[in-house]
């Protein structure tokens, strides 16, 4: 087969041919995955919310509520067992990380005192402030049992409670920041539920 | 230039053509992405998907595409590969997603897919197209996967996840950007090593 000329008409049609072609695939792949896409999201956040609150038998995300904060808004899921709730889940976050934002989700128990965590977005630097996966759960910067009302969570430098990560002062204060945001969306979630 | 045979097509791309040791060609999601041996593996395999894919289509339509505009449909026929590659990769490998993030998407301007479709598809037929893409992806993975590695054990003490020596003796430098230049030039050094002397 000879090579088509360039020709305008010639031009005009393939390349509309082709975008037409490749728009009308795209779409069909788009339908496929739309389901596996939220499935995998929506497991990824059931998984978060049962690793920092434990013990729930509800579907937290059903009952999901959004609390404002000084900051934007954050996502709050309530565990409950038997109908009682036992703690919640914050999806909080922070614009200070030290390549913008941090993603994380809380647990706090019915008092306000933090369960455990769990990192669900940062763009911090690999092998620095990357470690906050780990190392708010270690040593002197554990942060589970604290509680933002009686304990000072800012980094120990700022004269807070947390030990900052060795070499990531600015990706710990970011963290830690997310985490003040939790503590007081839980403030205003209790108060909330308690105006009903 | 002489016609390569079908094992030559295939296997050039591993060491005598490989596009990022030797040909120099995709440097940005070489030394992006290589932080770890699964990162540069994931990259690889995505860029070795579209690259046979998108070899195979341009050498199929490289007669009805008028010269003038070949670039920007075969840019289209790309494209449109990355994207199917980009929305599996976000429904059934979503963690793996999210650490290549920017890169996948980057895989439409990477130059080894374009500088394939340029050089080979549009002057051969479908099937040399097809193993050249293979080939060509397959010494990129390759080469990816041994820098991610490299790097990793370096940088963390780890292998594909699995620590083999404590993260603290590692040097950060690796894991870095600077230590992907250092990891690179050195593998460039012996690639250039065994081609010379063989």
């Amino acid at each position: 087969m000879k090579k088509l000329e360039s020709t305008f008409i010639n031009m005009v049609v393939v390349l509309v041919g082709f975008t037409a072609m490749a728009a009308a695939m795209l779409g069909s792949v788009y339908e496929l995955t739309k389901t596996p896409i939220e499935n995998a999201r929506m497991a990824k956040q059931q998984k978060a919310i049962s690793d920092v609150v434990p013990g729930f038998d509800n579907n937290p995300v059903d009952e999901k509520t959004e609390i404002k904060t000084d900051e934007g808004v954050v996502a709050v899921f309530p565990a409950k067992k038997g109908g009682v709730l036992i703690g919640i889940a914050v999806e909080s976050f922070t614009n200070k990380g030290f390549s913008g934002l941090v993603k994380v989700m809380v647990g706090l128990d019915t008092t306000g005192t933090i369960i455990n965590y769990a990192v669900l977005e940062h763009k911090e630097t690999p092998g620095l402030g990357s470690k906050m996966n780990d190392w708010f759960r270690t040593g002197k910067g554990d942060i589970r049992g604290k509680n933002c009302n009686k304990n000072k969570m800012t980094v120990s430098k700022d004269g807070g409670d947390v030990d900052a990560i060795t070499a990531a002062t600015i990706s710990s204060r970011a963290f830690l920041d997310a985490v003040r945001r939790s503590g007081a969306a839980f403030e205003s979630y209790i108060k909330s539920t308690k105006e009903k | 230039m002489a016609q390569l045979s079908n094992k030559q097509n295939f296997l050039k791309g591993f060491i005598k053509e490989n596009p990022t040791l030797v040909l120099l060609l995709g440097m940005c999601p070489t030394l992006g992405v290589t932080s770890s041996a699964i990162n540069g593996l994931g990259m690889g395999l995505a860029t070795t998907f579209v690259l046979a894919l998108s070899n195979v289509a341009i050498s199929l339509i490289k007669n009805i595409v008028p010269d003038n505009v070949r670039i920007p449909a075969y840019i289209v026929v790309i494209a449109t590969f990355v994207t199917i590659v980009e929305l599996s990769m976000q429904a059934y490998t979503p963690g793996l997603y999210n650490s290549l993030g920017i890169f996948i998407p980057l895989i439409v301007v990477n130059c080894i897919v374009l500088g394939r479709a340029e050089s080979f598809a549009a002057k051969n037929s479908v099937f040399p197209s097809l193993l050249d893409g293979l080939g060509m992806g397959l010494g990129f993975t390759m080469s990816l996967t041994v820098l991610g590695a490299l790097r990793e054990l370096l940088g963390s003490g780890k292998a594909f996840g699995i620590t083999l020596y404590p993260e603290n003796y590692g040097s950060l430098i690796f894991v870095l950007a600077p230590g992907a230049f250092i990891v690179l030039g050195f593998l460039i050094a012996l690639v250039n090593h065994l081609t010379k002397s063989a």
